[in-house]
């Protein structure tokens, strides 16, 4: 059914449909929406689920995190500061091969403190062993929080995943949106089996064990094996879901008029939205401009990136944070794919900082900036210099 | 005795130990700097030691204290200090685990 929603309504609504037995949740904007809107459900009755209000984001990763071992579906949400707070235990609940799922409302760390969105938050957990999806649309952040509890509760891969939707561009404004009939959803989501679950006392295990030098390396390989399966599973559900839905979701990306692109956009996030309108006003212009818009940013699916951009003359890689001290995360990951290969000039843009607006008009420069670039160059746009 | 150690492939998801009381396998008994001594005639069975005791070091049987695990006994000193008649003193170790 389509309705007129926000990206946090979207949310919401999916985490609904998928009722896990555990949310534990701590409110900050521009996130609040979701933990409001699901506490209103656990009110009026319409999900089951136990709702923990904690008393901040390290809390609430880590009663996720006992709830998961438990053997619970578990479900969160946070932004900036509090993705800050809650990363000493997302990196337990990678390595504790938890399946848990989170929106991720992206809004800049401080400071200054500032409450709108970049992707420096996202940025801040890369590493941390979770997986990555960001959304365009509201539309895009409902369907993947149901994608996502698939793939994070497959048996191979059971790590965290984190959906990211830009903090009110698309968490505030209204969007429509189609979702799904509530036992479809439930259906494509299924049962969850947890492993080795903590309340099934006839079969007592130790979670959490100490690793020496001698087993904390394997331990770590093997947990790398979750992402390893991580890209397969992602493809699957992603099929099964798009038949389901009707939407085209196919690849670890968007191409958008990729094919006999000269020059190129990568980019992450509500951004790609305003990038297609520029890419179909210049191709009407008859310029050869093309989008390529991530959705799995974790793990990196740097093969097909490289394929898809090999044919480009100069690609644009632009980056909502800024990776202090050096070039710009996702540029680094795109560039890594043409290391020791030929391919297309790379430029990096650091953009939208903090909120800072990103019109059309900037991501038209961007392409005019691609007819003169140096390889490796660091631009900064929409700044006063 | 050498130990066979496992491959990254062999490892249990998530490094979890299927099977419960696994510190057993570990004898701590070599980390204690003062030793428990348990003067059977003081003691009142009142099982506060191995209430409180984190290693689960006090032989206990048919609801009464016989001794204690010096295999696994870290020298805490909580029995000691919990023991309502002072029937736990605690001296220093001069060595050795048993």
């Amino acid at each position: 059914m389509k309705k007129v929603m926000t990206g946090h309504k979207a949310v919401a609504e999916a985490m609904r449909q998928i009722e896990p037995d555990v949310v534990a949740v701590y409110p900050i904007t521009p996130q609040s929406e979701i933990a409001e809107y699901y506490a209103q459900y656990v009110h009026d009755g319409l999900v089951r689920t136990e709702l923990v209000p904690v008393e901040s984001e390290h809390s609430a990763m880590s009663a996720c995190v006992g709830a998961a071992a438990a053997g619970a579906r578990v479900m969160t949400a946070t932004a900036s500061q509090g993705l800050a707070l809650m990363v000493e235990v997302l990196y337990i609940a990678a390595g504790l091969r938890l399946p848990i799922v989170m929106a991720l409302a992206n809004r800049a760390l401080s400071a200054p403190i500032n409450i709108h969105c970049d992707h420096s938050d996202a940025y801040l957990a890369r590493d941390c062993g979770a997986i990555q999806i960001f959304a365009e649309s509201a539309q895009e952040a409902y369907d993947y929080m149901l994608m996502a509890q698939r793939v994070a509760e497959h048996k191979e891969v059971r790590l965290p995943v984190i959906v990211n939707l830009d903090g009110f561009t698309l968490t505030h404004s209204s969007q429509v949106v189609e979702t799904l009939p509530d036992e479809e959803a439930k259906g494509f989501v299924g049962e969850y089996e947890p492993l080795y679950p903590l309340l099934d006392v006839d079969h007592p295990t130790t979670w959490g064990p100490f690793a020496m030098p001698d087993y904390y390396f394997e331990l770590k390989r093997s947990q790398e094996a979750g992402m390893e399966a991580a890209p397969g599973v992602f493809l699957r559900v992603q099929e099964e879901y798009s038949r389901l839905c009707g939407r085209n979701y196919r690849g670890f990306f968007e191409a958008y008029r990729l094919e006999d692109a000269e020059r190129v956009i990568v980019v992450m996030g509500s951004t790609a939205g305003t990038a297609k309108v520029v890419v179909d006003e210049l191709r009407a212009r008859g310029e050869k401009v093309g989008l390529l818009k991530v959705w799995l940013w974790r793990p990196f699916p740097r093969e097909e990136i490289t394929e898809a951009l090999a044919g480009a003359k100069a690609v644009a890689v632009m980056d909502r944070a800024l990776s202090h001290g050096n070039l710009g995360a996702l540029y680094l990951d795109v560039a890594a794919g043409f290391s020791g290969r030929e391919g297309p000039v790379l430029v990096n843009y650091i953009y939208g900082l903090g909120g800072r607006d990103i019109p059309a008009e900037h991501i038209a420069q961007v392409f005019a900036g691609l007819k003169e670039a140096r390889p490796g160059e660091r631009r900064f746009l929409g700044l006063r210099e | 005795m050498a130990v066979e150690l496992k491959t990254w492939r062999e490892l249990p998801i998530g490094g979890v130990i299927p099977g419960g009381a696994t510190p057993e396998l570990n004898k701590t008994g070599s980390w204690r700097s003062k030793r428990p001594i348990w003067d059977s005639d003081k003691c009142i069975h009142c099982l506060q030691c191995w209430l409180h005791c984190p290693d689960d070091s006090f032989f206990l049987k048919e609801g009464k204290i016989t001794g204690i695990d010096y295999d696994h006994c870290k020298g805490c000193g909580v029995c000691a200090a919990i023991c309502p008649v002072d029937a736990i003193e605690m001296v220093p170790e001069r060595g050795g685990a048993g």
